[in-house]
């Protein structure tokens, strides 16, 4: 086995070129635990921690990392290997959603070297990361020396452990726009921490724009969303944002069938496919009740 | 391969380090350091808690060439000769320590918590040893020894 260790991103990108084989590995969350039980035997392990590049966010509206300034901007560029730790502690406010996914990853040591770059790598259907990436419309930014290109995130997945990337190809950042609506995510597991999603959920509202976006994890072979379940919700809200009210109950209860509706879960060690639909009916629901009343309250920016 | 380390502030070399081996490996093997305990190997159970770079990570998953350059500490490095680091000797008092086999992470752990915040709730310290398990005491003595450390280190004014 080989040890590639790159200083630079144009390094990187080479060394991948050079072996394509090689499996990247950032924090080690996912990789080192197939090879200490000898599951995988990589040709060269391509090391991203010494790439400065990938470990940065910026907007365009500015640099990130200062944590009194507000850069502003309307879209995050997030490096690949950002930790969680970081998106926790530096991002919340304009990325809700995947703040609150990176608060359910594993435990305060897997968050602090396990990377958004390393799940769309993995590219699991049970990935934190990606429902609140579904729902936010992210855009996945893979680079070759061939070049970059931006894949959005509901391209991005392909199959189990499948995803677009080609074999000389990285991640090196997620687009995301900033929320400019309240935005939940929602897993059920058998305790808090350390725990793989039997079925998780995300919810972007989208006030200026009048969009519901969704994302659902740990029910399909890859993570989906839910485009009926977006569409009625859109529409019932038409009409609402001017004069919120609370969601009448038969509203909330459709589209968690509809959210239940678009899942293809499968029966696996974690739960059984009925099980599944039945919580994301649940997660749905209560999702679109929190941000609904987060929205209705003007509280929405400060619960993240 | 040949892997350098800065562990518990003095430079360590380690050779014929297999690429796909772990810093914990390394670190318990290689460097006589057996203080961070090997268990799961998955990351499940924080018994091989160290700080790397300053930042609380399971050893076993942790590439050894990942530590290459960087500065560890382990839990052998905490205490000041032979007088114990407040957390160390919170969990002697509190009785926080049985078996003894998770005590290593949950004082890496904890002492992480504590630097970071000197007064945590118990919610703050549910949640900060989330990743450490513990078999044998059902953790109310773990918790404890982490309240009377952050008191005793809150009193004295500065963290070790």
């Amino acid at each position: 086995m080989e040890f590639l260790r790159p200083a630079s991103l144009t390094e990187a990108l080479e060394a991948k070129a050079a072996h394509p084989d090689a499996t990247p590995i950032a924090g080690g969350t996912d990789l080192m635990v197939e090879l200490n039980f000898d599951k995988r035997r990589p040709s060269a392990l391509l090391d991203l921690t010494g790439v400065a590049e990938l470990a940065e966010w910026d907007t365009d509206g500015g640099s990130g990392g200062d944590p009194g300034g507000d850069p502003g901007g309307d879209t995050v560029r997030l490096g690949a290997c950002v930790p969680y730790s970081r998106i926790i502690g530096e991002l919340g406010g304009r990325l809700p959603g995947l703040a609150m996914a990176a608060r359910t990853v594993g435990s305060p040591q897997i968050r602090n070297r396990g990377t958004v770059g390393g799940n769309l790598g993995s590219a699991s259907p049970a990935g934190d990361a990606h429902p609140p990436l579904l729902a936010a419309g992210a855009a996945v930014e893979a680079a070759s020396t061939r070049g970059s290109r931006r894949i959005p995130a509901a391209e991005f997945f392909h199959g189990p452990k499948r995803s677009a990337l080609a074999a000389d190809e990285l991640v090196v950042a997620v687009h995301l726009p900033v929320a400019t609506g309240p935005q939940q995510f929602s897993k059920v597991g058998t305790r808090n921490a350390m725990v793989i999603a039997v079925c998780s959920f995300s919810l972007a509202l989208h006030p200026e724009t009048g969009a519901v976006g969704t994302g659902i994890g740990s029910a399909g072979p890859t993570p989906l969303r839910a485009e009926d379940a977006q569409l009625f919700a859109a529409a019932e809200l038409e009409g609402r944002w001017e004069a919120p009210g609370p969601l009448p109950d038969s509203v909330l209860r459709r589209f968690g069938e509809l959210v239940a509706a678009a899942a293809k879960p499968i029966d696996d060690v974690r739960g059984t496919a009925e099980y599944r639909r039945h919580a994301l009916a649940v997660l749905a629901r209560r999702t679109l009740t929190w941000a609904w009343d987060d929205y209705r309250t003007g509280s929405w920016s400060r619960c993240a | 391969m040949r892997v350098n380390i800065e562990v518990n502030g003095e430079q360590r070399v380690a050779d014929t380090v297999w690429e796909g081996e772990s810093l914990l490996y390394v670190l318990r093997e290689r460097l006589g350091l057996p203080g961070s305990k090997n268990a799961c190997e998955q990351g499940e159970c924080g018994s091989c808690t160290v700080y790397l770079d300053d930042v609380a990570v399971c050893a076993c998953l942790v590439a050894a060439g990942q530590a290459e350059g960087r500065s560890v500490r382990t839990v052998e490095g905490l205490a000041d000769g032979d007088r114990l680091d407040p957390m160390q000797q919170a969990f002697v008092e509190a009785g926080a320590v049985q078996c003894g086999f998770c005590t290593p992470g949950l004082i890496v752990a904890a002492h992480d918590l504590v630097r970071r915040n000197p007064r945590p709730s118990d919610l703050e310290i549910r949640e900060s040893l989330a990743g450490n398990l513990c078999r044998c005491t059902g953790y109310e003595k773990i918790l404890d020894a982490v309240r009377l450390a952050a008191e005793r280190m809150g009193a004295s004014g500065g963290t070790a």
